[in-house]
């Protein structure tokens, strides 16, 4: 009884003196010399583990980039696979210091999860795959349809709506992982897959037979897909986001990880800010005046992420469309960076 | 050895309050209650600020919003404009109907299993046991995985249906019934249907207690087939026939109308069922092993033939080995019918966790909700087992 009660009295002491004490994301990266970063569980283009177990994509150039620059090396990444499901209570609990896994965007999230989204690195939207003998030429045919999707998502919701909008009925199967997502719609189960059009030709790529299944041309929502950070923490937020703006702005500017070394000694104004040889901005975000060079020699910039990727380097083959350049009609811009 | 002293005696006579052992422990549980209640309140209140401090958004109100997803299967009407709390109502429904399939199936599947492992018969023996083996050995996931794929890879797609009559179809997509509709006057029918189940029930009370008065046997299964075929028909005649099946017609992708069962029911009701099947048929083996072989001989020594032995010698006496197993198998059944969500199922897991969480974002509110509900429904479980515990074991008295 004696021994009961002392340990009670323990417990309860722990608890109440077990204060919201959050250490600096920064500190705590640097002071174990790894980034934690969640991807997902595997998708062609945005977060890939390969036979050698390294992680690659347009997502994990992220987690990259910002290793990069926190720690001067982009290999310092440890990745968590996640699924849809999983991946906001593992950035709420400090399982991971970055969510990088292709995530929408949305004003619920970013309001009321206690996360913060620190940019866009993909304009998506919502899609369809269809089998080719089906013989459906538009989303407006499939009245009646049944559709597999990944629970969790904000696909459930956009094709709700689309559905709801167009008074058709259709039928939806969830899954928790897109590999029983991907076997649902092989099995014949659904007739159609939908999520997002990026993810669908990645998917599309994995199947027994790709070419037998094509991706319809609507795109039914918006499906802006950018990192995500813990609300509250607005050193390590603006580290992600300026990341994120340095590998838009490399590309802007015309930096690349080939010319990085020699711009950083003669290049333009604006490159040279950007490389660290002028201005202060390494120091203003907490990190040292190399961070944005780390990222261009060892990530490169967003251009040679994206064709590297997902672009024409990759079996994806997708082309840059609304994710090219302002000034090259598409509508990535970056902040000014001085 | 020596002999302690009288611990109690002397603390009476010296008569401090602190040093009786009784007023002692209430008072160290008094404390410990108390702790205890505090330990919850910093936890709930500490959890509550972290999570305000985090700006993440808690509370219970998120359960009148609209939902926003559709769901494949609803038992009461659902579509993606009604609430979240519909949606926890809708995955309820569906977690209690695959529950009571699977008990229903494993119930029957674990006694005749079980009974089979004493067949003479060496081929149904040894499939009893091999059955058993086999599938209490196998992990339920990859049961439940087994069942859906295998279930789905070997069915037609919807336009190649295998199809009995125009009426019933088999597809990819689920099992396709006619759907019988009552018109005007069916609840009639209704009404004899229930009227020759309680006269049926009757009939049972009353050939019991004439057996135990006169020793005579009623034919009481014939008796109660008749009236149960008998009377519905016969209010079915007289009001015209008050009913007409709506049957299932291939419209665009798939089937529309009458009755539609999911893959997704079927597998893991399937893999639930056999899965507990099998550990209930361990239990049966169990309890018919307990029954000490001297019973059947007496039994047959006043003449009694194999199956009125089973029937009033070994069963109700293995029941009461079989009874408090039961009710642990039942439980873990509702609790594995979670496992739902590896195949898609519209369980209260799959729906109220996983979508609904994810869409709203309050885990703790919606994860205590759901621990709350499997808590309720295995309590309901075990209150009703032990009633049936004390029914069999006051037979045998
Ligand atoms: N943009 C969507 C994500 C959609 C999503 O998760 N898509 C699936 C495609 S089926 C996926 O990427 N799955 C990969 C995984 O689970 O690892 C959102 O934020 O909700």
């Amino acid at each position: 009884m004696k021994f009961k009660f002392t340990l009670a009295a323990v417990i309860v002491a722990g608890a109440a003196t077990s204060l919201t004490v959050q250490a600096g994301t920064l500190e705590d990266v640097k002071s174990k010399d790894y980034l934690s970063c969640g991807v997902s569980t595997g998708l062609a283009g945005f977060s890939q583990k390969d036979e050698k177990g390294n992680w690659s994509g347009l997502d994990v150039d992220v987690c990259r980039g910002v290793a990069a620059a926190v720690l001067g090396d982009a290999s310092k990444v440890k990745y968590k696979p996640l699924t849809a499901k999983e991946r906001f209570t593992a950035l709420q609990s400090g399982e991971i210091d970055i969510l990088s896994r292709n995530t929408t965007w949305t004003q619920t999230r970013d309001t009321s999860l206690g996360l913060n989204f620190a940019g866009t690195i993909y304009y998506d939207g919502t899609g369809f795959l269809v089998r080719k003998k089906l013989g459906v030429k538009s989303a407006t045919e499939l009245d009646g349809a049944a559709a597999c999707i990944q629970a969790g998502t904000s696909t459930e919701l956009a094709i709700s709506d689309y559905f709801r909008d167009k008074k058709m009925s259709f039928k939806v199967v969830t899954f928790d992982t897109s590999d029983q997502t991907r076997s649902g719609f092989e099995s014949g189960r659904c007739d159609f897959l939908t999520s997002d059009q990026s993810q669908l030709y990645a998917l599309r790529i994995g199947l027994k037979d790709p070419a037998g299944a094509i991706v319809l041309p609507e795109v039914i929502s918006k499906e802006p897909l950018g990192p995500v950070v813990r609300q509250g923490d607005d050193a390590w937020f603006n580290i992600v986001k300026w990341v994120v703006n340095a590998s838009i702005e490399g590309e802007f500017q015309g930096v690349t990880s080939a010319n990085a070394k020699t711009l950083r000694a003669s290049g333009k104004p604006g490159q040279k800010r950007l490389l660290g040889t002028e201005g202060d901005l390494g120091m203003k975000l907490g990190l040292s005046p190399d961070w944005a060079y780390n990222i261009m020699t060892q990530v490169g910039n967003y251009a040679e992420s994206f064709e590297r990727n997902v672009g024409q380097g990759s079996p994806l083959k997708i082309k840059r469309g609304i994710n090219a350049q302002w000034n090259n009609g598409g509508i990535l811009y970056s902040p000014a960076m001085r | 050895m020596s002999v302690p002293p009288n611990y109690i005696q002397t603390s009476k006579s010296r008569g401090s309050f602190f040093n009786n052992p009784a007023n002692r422990a209430l008072i160290y549980q008094f404390l410990l209650l108390m702790g205890l209640g505090y330990f919850f309140y910093i936890i709930i209140s500490n959890t509550m600020s972290n999570m305000e401090a985090r700006g993440i958004k808690s509370g219970i109100s998120f359960l009148g919003e609209t939902a926003g997803f559709d769901i494949l299967m609803s038992l009461i009407p659902y579509d993606s404009t009604h609430t979240y709390g519909k949606t926890f109502i809708v995955g309820l429904l569906n977690t209690l109907l695959v529950s009571v399939i699977g008990i229903f199936l494993a119930t029957i599947i674990g006694f005749i299993m079980g009974v089979a492992h004493f067949s003479r018969n060496w081929l149904i023996s040894k499939s009893s046991t091999v059955f058993i083996e086999t599938f209490r050995n196998i992990p339920l996931l990859l049961q439940v995985f087994f069942w859906y794929f295998a279930v789905l890879s070997s069915l037609p797609s919807a336009r190649q249906s295998l199809s009995i009559g125009e009426a019933f179809f088999l597809n990819v997509r689920g099992l396709y019934l006619p759907h019988l509709a009552g018109d005007e006057g069916s609840v009639v029918v209704y009404g004899a249907v229930f009227i020759a189940i309680t006269s049926i029930i009757a009939l049972h009370r009353f050939a019991k207690i004439q057996q135990e008065k006169t020793g005579k046997q009623l034919p009481v299964l014939r008796l109660s087939l008749a009236i149960l075929i008998v009377l519905p028909l016969f209010a079915t005649l007289i009001m015209g026939t008050p009913f007409h099946w709506e049957l299932p017609v291939l419209k665009g992708f798939n089937y529309q109308g009458g009755t539609t069962i999911i893959p997704e029911l079927i597998a893991l009701s399937l893999a639930l069922s056999i899965y507990t099947g099998a550990f209930i048929a361990e239990a049966v083996r169990a309890g018919v092993q307990s029954v000490p072989h001297g019973q059947t001989e007496a039994a047959r020594s006043i003449g009694m033939n194999e199956k009125q032995i089973m029937k009033l010698i070994i069963v109700p006496q293995a029941m009461r080995v079989i009874s408090p197993l039961l009710n642990s198998e039942y439980q873990s059944l509702v609790k594995n019918s979670t496992l739902a969500t590896a195949i898609g199922y519209p369980d209260l897991f799959t729906v109220f966790v996983g979508t609904t969480l994810n869409q709203t974002g309050q885990a703790i509110e919606i994860v205590f909700m759901t621990m709350a509900v499997y808590f309720a429904i295995n309590m309901f479980i075990s209150v009703l087992m032990n009633l049936f515990d004390k029914k069999v074991s006051l037979i045998t008295r």
